[in-house]
């Protein structure tokens, strides 16, 4: 996955989220560059799960402890909150099954960071209802036959999943097209309509 | 030539070329097998120094028919030492940084008491008067090599195949001692099939007129069929298919045609038979019986209540393991079930599998992903260790 501008700000929302020397389970680690990222600036104590073995080699050889494993089956072998933090970035859509993932992220972490790009966002919503196409976009560039990604939400969907999981949201961010914050006053359908990514800090 | 080799092996068994640390009566072996070993040795190799905090120790455990000359020149064959692609000055492990070891496993033939060795009861080669070996009691006896060097800690503990069975006991059994293991194409138990083909291998040997019982060297005689026919066995569960099929294919050796006969026709028959007579001269019958049955009977998780996660509970090792797409003796699933128990007790743990068609010997073999695995593990290990570069 190539990481944009966009998406590079989203680490940072993830990043600020953990405190130092904390414990953290990255999943869908990819190239490391969140966990390399969490390590040098808040010397976290992190672990990685990462589908493509590709990406685990080169995880492994710049010296993270990375294993490779899927999201969907691996997670079981996880001990109870083993860690202070698990991070889902970008993976959530791509999840064959993101309700039992959800799940399992918050009996792993204390705390669960998810983020994901906000399928409600306008341009998507315009692409359908004016176009009538599925949408492709400069973050979601794929055609509705390769793509990876397989369970979009909204935010507002992720937030009645979280409810139905019995999450509390502790905090949560989006993120418009340029990567900015969108202004914690606005409503939720603001944010549903502009935010183009969201991130979610979760427990239960 | 092949006399000599065997003749260099057997000077090997009781007065190795490497060094040797003897054991006497009031340090014995405790053994699995519920007796005492003593006195007994152990022979070894030395590479690079120990620093000041004698932190900075590797201990490379060898595999099934491999020996302590690591990454020196082998006395028997003149080759070089079995993992020279990786240890060395300036290589991976850079013995200018660290202090690697590596020891004759207790049961072997190259100067660690071993089967051939002579039994001071009786002035005689032990032959199978020597109680069965474990990989428990291989890793016991270095331990207290490791002591005699003053290391409380290991840096690293690493192997392939037997030896990594090794790391894994060693990190098991003594997990306040190791920082960092990197048990690489191994497995926490044999699987059936494995043992199944030791079996053929042991049986082989066994059928041997010349291995008289076990008391083959009291005869001046040695199991040489019987022992060439269980490496050629063993020889090809170490390739793949694919890599016999590229290396050989259904070539012809030194003719033109077919025989009609029972010789060597094809190269594949040639080059086991290679493999089987050279082995012979290296290494001694009744060894390859002890070492195959100590790897038949590891099972890390029945030593610990049936549950491998117990083995490792509350660890503070790193660990780093490694599989090859290819390898059918040890899968990856193999390694996969331990990442999975390691997780499952909260360690800290690396998985990397490597795509190629070397089967199960590609640890052995120049392979730059297992390099780049290894260094940067290590690499990362000796940043927290403290270790500077």
């Amino acid at each position: 996955m190539s990481v944009n501008r966009a998406q590079r700000v989203d680490l940072e929302v993830v990043t600020d989220l953990i405190p130092a020397n904390s414990r953290v389970l990255d999943v869908g680690s990819g190239d490391g560059v969140l966990l390399e990222l969490l390590q040098e600036t808040k010397q976290v104590d992190g672990r990685g799960l990462e589908l493509s073995q590709r990406g685990v080699n080169e995880c492994v050889a710049r010296g993270l402890s990375v294993i490779q494993g899927d999201a969907d089956t691996d997670l079981k072998f996880y001990a109870d909150k083993g860690f202070d933090f698990v991070v889902l970035s970008q993976t959530l859509q791509a999840t064959r099954n993101p309700k039992i993932v959800l799940d399992e992220l918050l009996r792993i972490g204390n705390r669960a960071i998810v983020s994901f790009p906000n399928f409600g966002h306008w341009r998507v919503r315009f692409s359908l209802l004016i176009k009538g196409r599925m949408p492709v976009t400069r973050d979601l560039p794929y055609s509705w036959y390769d793509t990876p990604n397989i369970h979009f939400c909204t935010i507002r969907d992720f937030v009645n999943l979280c409810e139905e999981l019995g999450a509390t949201v502790e905090k949560a961010t989006a993120l418009d097209a340029n990567g900015q914050k969108i202004g914690l006053s606005m409503p939720w359908w603001f944010w549903n309509f502009f935010g183009q990514q969201a991130v979610f800090l979760l427990r239960r | 030539m092949a006399a000599q080799r065997a003749a260099r092996t057997k000077d090997e068994v009781d007065h190795p070329s490497s060094p040797v640390l003897h054991f006497g009566p009031d340090k014995p072996l405790k053994l699995d097998a519920g007796t005492l070993l003593s006195p007994f040795q152990i022979a070894y190799q030395t590479y690079g120094s120990l620093n000041d905090a004698r932190s900075n120790a590797i201990l490379v455990c060898h595999a099934l028919t491999g020996d302590q000359h690591v990454a020196n020149t082998n006395p028997v064959t003149g080759k070089p030492g079995w993992w020279e692609v990786l240890i060395g000055p300036g290589k991976i492990i850079d013995t200018n940084r660290f202090f690697v070891i590596c020891s004759n496993v207790v049961g072997g033939c190259l100067g660690s008491t071993g089967p051939a060795s002579t039994n001071p009861a009786t002035g005689k080669p032990y032959g199978l008067d020597l109680p069965i070996i474990t990989i428990r009691d291989m890793v016991r006896a270095q331990a207290m090599l490791i002591d005699h060097f003053g290391i409380e800690k290991l840096f690293c503990v690493l192997g392939g195949s037997m030896g990594g069975m090794q790391v894994l006991e060693w990190a098991a059994s003594y997990p306040e001692r190791v920082f960092s293991a990197l048990p690489i194409a191994t497995g926490a138990r044999h699987s059936s099939q494995n043992i199944a083909f030791h079996e053929v291998g042991r049986q082989a040997v066994m059928a041997d007129p010349d291995w008289h019982g076990g008391k083959y060297l009291d005869f001046g005689k040695r199991p040489e069929k019987g022992l060439a026919v269980a490496r050629m066995a063993a020889h090809i569960t170490y390739l793949s298919e694919a890599a016999l099929h590229r290396k050989f294919g259904r070539n012809l050796q030194d003719r033109e045609a077919l025989t009609f006969g029972f010789d060597a026709d094809f190269q594949i028959e040639s080059y086991l038979r290679h493999q089987g007579m050279t082995f012979v001269d290296r290494f001694d019958a009744n060894s390859y019986l002890y070492l195959t049955r100590a790897m038949d009977y590891f099972d890390l998780a029945a030593d610990h209540g049936g549950r491998l996660a117990d083995a490792f509970a509350g660890t503070k090792t790193r660990f780093c393991l490694v599989s090859f797409t290819s390898d059918w003796l040890f899968p990856t699933e193999e390694s996969r079930s331990i990442v999975h128990a390691l997780n499952a007790a909260g360690a800290s743990v690396s998985f990397v599998e490597i795509e190629t068609d070397r089967g199960h010997d590609a640890f052995l073999l120049d392979e730059p992903e297992l390099f780049a695995a290894i260094n940067g593990f290590i690499a990362s290990a000796a940043r927290a260790r403290g270790l500077s570069l």
